[in-house]
């Protein structure tokens, strides 16, 4: 009897998303095709070419640009979750303030900070006009402005999550670390954080997972200095025209992010679905 | 009697755990029957399983003679009050009360349908409360509301599932004495969830004892009260003192300085402590055997000291031999 | 710390909300540089005169209300069907659409619309984008319903049954009640989201379905103007206003 109700879902997920990446998880498998589109026979080639140090090299890079915009949430976003934690009644409102522009357009976010960083965006007429430098600063097309744009668009992933930990937080536990003769930043150190620590763990997969596989922001703002997985893929589905190597580094991708998905869900239990 | 509800060998099985045991009661009409047990006893899922909410995995549940099983919920002639009541939050007392007659009894828009429910609400004095929503009554009121919206389809059976057990204790007296009247008045079968033993001694005609998924007794209030068949119902349904593996109810036990008349089972004992309950004492008495005894003492009865040597003994008739 | 915490709050919110804001008041400036010249609405005139922006404008809320509709419609039903019973395979498939890059989920589907065109002689183009954006939108309707469920007493469906509702009355009459103020704000969600996308929608549009977003996008490649400070300005606060909607909805 259920079943009536999840069918029209399950069915359009069934055809719109099990089976395309059933089709790239084939074409991963397949030989490329001359003009794009792909070829029998079986291989595994484009799964070896992942690890020529050009494709590795990518990869790697992909990694270490998510890694370090998590750990940047991670310290950015403590600090204000623990803020709106402690905000009392206005805590409704600096919360949504964290939401708001998440919800708005991605696109036009990035674009907002292309508008600040550009030779002829805001920052560098300002600096030239008050005369602290000549020639424009290249704050724009690399991969500092991707950072800056991955952190912008995910710090409420971090937030969230951290907020809620801290806002289930028994206070009675704040106040008997008092009691017992701790000072604030001890008991922040020794009680708040590692109570905090489920919400740390899935703020930064929250945050890494998008990181990981983003494209429009070192899109825009990285411009063609700053290829990461994201453009790599897409590279190969339009420009390289080689869908199996395409496919394969697709898949690379979703597996990574199935395997971190999995492990916070074990770890968080079954608070999800 | 002629049984108007009939439970046949009823079991529920989950996977790992039997919640109901082969379970066989049979209720005449116009009767108030408690089933009563600790919580995870079974007696809900009895109770849903009456309801059409559980399919039993064996056994028969049969209304006038006629199986009621591989019905839904709807097709039955029963109707439920919630543990919680359950009311529609999006509708008024009006709407939750008519609710049952416009899909049960299919009736559309009428005097007659308004009628009904205003005759309902005034069953249960809620009249002038019919356009309230249920988070605008008090804890009493939506109880009323959960009964008459039951009520008005004029089930065979009612069945209430620890309807009191939401309410605070002063309203849980007033709405027991209520609950009581009304089933007298309108003369509905009632059968009543609880694992309050006062509720069900006070309210049932009959109750039935249920323990581990298991039927235990079934009786008058006194038959289970002063002739329980296990020692489980012994000790469910009031405090007992246990000497020699004989039971004997505190306020059966008494308490003297002197050796008590012939004919009476007496015992030496040393008083250990007497506590102040407001109408009576409660005094504490070790046996040589190292069992403790509690009587139940008048406050007028002279005084019983901490280290007194005393005799506590009881009449024959109050002792109840049960196997262990 | 008392007095460190707020002001470092002060410092991340102006990070969060300071580029949009500048760009909005730059969207009125006079002059096409980075330099005041007074107010002017010259640039808002300019981007609803521009007949690309307003063609992929009309595309854009097209695809938006069609795919708000249907994953509306179905993404309730799921959230429902998977209250009464779990299924780990529905619900994983969702969070997994949620965490897929956008790019990889943007060239599965193309793949997919390729191979099915060998047997169907149809083209990419507005029902292309359209199944797209129900499917990435389905996630999001059902987790904001399934949320409010999980605070419905499921006791209230069986009072329905119980006073003779048969199960689709129960559900219409009862449940879907007290689920409005969520499935609203999905709907809402599942509008925005669908407005905003650019990367699996640029793969998988035709020639005659080119959205806002695609407009804006080729336009901030080329380095961007005034007009689009105007046009992500109305977007931002189109949005914003959906946004702050539905938390008002949520929070009912």
């Amino acid at each position: 009897m259920s079943r009536a109700y999840t069918a029209p879902a399950a069915l359009t997920m069934a055809i719109l998303f099990v089976v395309p990446m059933g089709i790239i998880a084939v074409y991963s498998l397949l030989s490329r095709g001359t003009y794009g589109g792909v070829l029998p026979p079986l291989t595994l080639e484009s799964y070896t070419r992942l690890f020529d140090p050009l494709y590795a090299g990518i990869l790697w890079r992909s990694a270490v640009v998510a890694t370090i915009a998590t750990v940047i949430c991670l310290v950015a976003g403590f600090p204000l979750a623990l803020f709106i934690a402690r905000a009392g009644r206005w805590k409704n409102l600096y919360l949504a303030l964290v939401i708001l522009p998440f919800w708005t357009s991605f696109l036009v976010r990035t674009y907002a900070w292309m508008f600040l960083l550009r030779d002829t965006g805001l920052i560098n007429t300002i600096l030239l006009s008050a005369g602290v430098i000549r020639e424009p600063l290249p704050l724009l097309y690399n991969y500092g402005a991707v950072l800056v744009g991955l952190v912008y668009g995910y710090l409420p992933f971090m937030v969230l999550p951290v907020y809620a930990t801290l806002e289930r937080m028994d206070k009675n536990l704040l106040e008997a670390a008092a009691d017992l003769g701790a000072k604030p930043a001890a008991t922040l150190w020794r009680v708040v954080i590692p109570l905090c620590k489920p919400g740390l763990v899935a703020g930064s997969v929250l945050v890494f997972i998008p990181c990981l596989g983003a494209y429009l922001t070192p899109d825009l703002l990285g411009g063609g200095k700053t290829i990461l997985a994201g453009t790599l893929v897409q590279n190969q589905f339009t420009n390289a025209r080689d869908w199996p190597f395409g496919a394969a580094v697709s898949l690379v991708l979703m597996v990574i992010v199935m395997l971190l998905l999995t492990a916070l869900v074990r770890r968080e239990g079954e608070t999800l679905l | 009697m002629q049984s108007l509800l009939e439970l046949a060998q009823i079991s529920k099985e989950y996977p790992g755990h039997k919640a109901v045991d082969r379970v066989s009661l049979a209720i005449g009409h116009g009767e108030f029957f408690c089933l009563l047990g600790p919580s995870g006893c079974g007696k809900t899922t009895t109770l849903r399983m009456i309801a059409g909410f559980e399919q039993p995995t064996a056994g028969d549940v049969k209304l006038r003679g006629v199986s009621l099983i591989g019905r839904a919920p709807y097709e039955r002639d029963v109707s439920t009050v919630f543990q919680n009541y359950a009311l529609f939050p999006h509708l008024t007392v009006r709407g939750n009360v008519e609710f049952g007659l416009r899909h049960k009894r299919r009736m559309r828009n009428s005097a007659d349908l308004n009628q009904r429910v205003d005759a309902a609400l005034e069953l249960v004095q809620l009249t002038g409360k019919a356009s309230r929503l249920p988070a605008q009554l008090s804890g009493g009121e939506r109880q009323r509301v959960a009964l008459a919206r039951s009520l008005i389809l004029e089930p065979e059976v009612l069945l209430l599932d620890e309807p009191l057990s939401a309410l605070d204790p002063n309203l849980r007296k007033q709405m027991r004495a209520e609950l009581k009247a009304l089933q007298r008045r309108i003369g509905v079968t009632f059968l009543f969830i609880t694992h309050d033993q006062e509720e069900a001694l006070t309210l049932s005609d009959r109750l039935a004892v249920m323990n581990g998924g298991r039927l235990e007794q079934v009786g008058t209030p006194q038959q289970v009260y002063l002739e329980p068949a296990t020692r489980f119902v012994a000790g469910f349904l009031g405090a007992m003192n246990w000497v020699n593996g004989c039971g004997v109810r505190p306020e059966a036990t008494r308490l003297s300085h002197q050796l008590p008349a012939n004919g009476c089972r007496s015992l030496p004992a040393v008083v250990r402590a007497s506590t102040f309950l407001g109408n009576c004492l409660h005094v504490e008495s070790d046996l040589a055997s190292g069992e403790c005894v509690v009587a139940e003492v008048s406050r007028f009865d002279v005084p019983f000291q901490p280290g007194d040597a005393v005799h506590v003994w009881w009449q024959p008739q109050d002792q109840l031999d049960l196997p262990a | 710390m008392k007095r460190l915490l707020p002001l470092y709050a002060v410092a991340a919110y102006l990070f969060l909300h300071l580029p949009l804001a500048i760009l909005g008041v730059f969207s009125f400036n006079q002059s096409k540089f980075i330099v005041w010249e007074g107010f002017s609405l010259r640039w808002y005139a300019a981007a609803l005169h521009d007949t690309a922006m307003a063609e992929s404008a009309v595309n854009s809320l097209l695809v938006a209300a069609a795919a708000t509709v249907v994953s509306t419609v179905f993404g309730t039903l799921c959230a429902y069907g998977l209250w009464k019973r779990r299924s780990p395979w529905i619900a994983g498939s969702l969070y997994l659409s949620l965490v897929t890059p956008e790019i990889v989920m943007g060239i599965a589907l193309l793949a997919f619309y390729q191979w099915v065109f060998r047997f169907l002689h149809v083209q990419l183009g507005m029902h292309t984008v359209i199944l797209a954006h129900v499917m990435f939108c389905l996630a999001y309707v059902t987790i904001v319903v399934m949320a409010r469920l999980r605070s419905v007493d499921a006791a209230l469906e069986e009072a329905a049954l119980d006073l003779g509702a048969t199960p689709w009355q129960a559900f219409l009459k009862v449940t879907l009640p007290q689920l409005w103020p969520a499935v609203g704000a999905s709907a809402l969600l599942a509008f925005t989201i669908s407005f905003d996308d650019y990367v699996i929608t640029s793969m998988v549009a035709g020639v005659d379905s080119e959205t806002l977003p695609m407009v804006v996008y080729a336009m901030a490649r080329r380095g961007g103007n005034p007009e689009v400070n105007a046009v992500a300005s109305m977007v931002t606060v189109g949005l914003g206003a959906l946004i702050v909607a539905a938390e008002r909805l949520q929070s009912r």
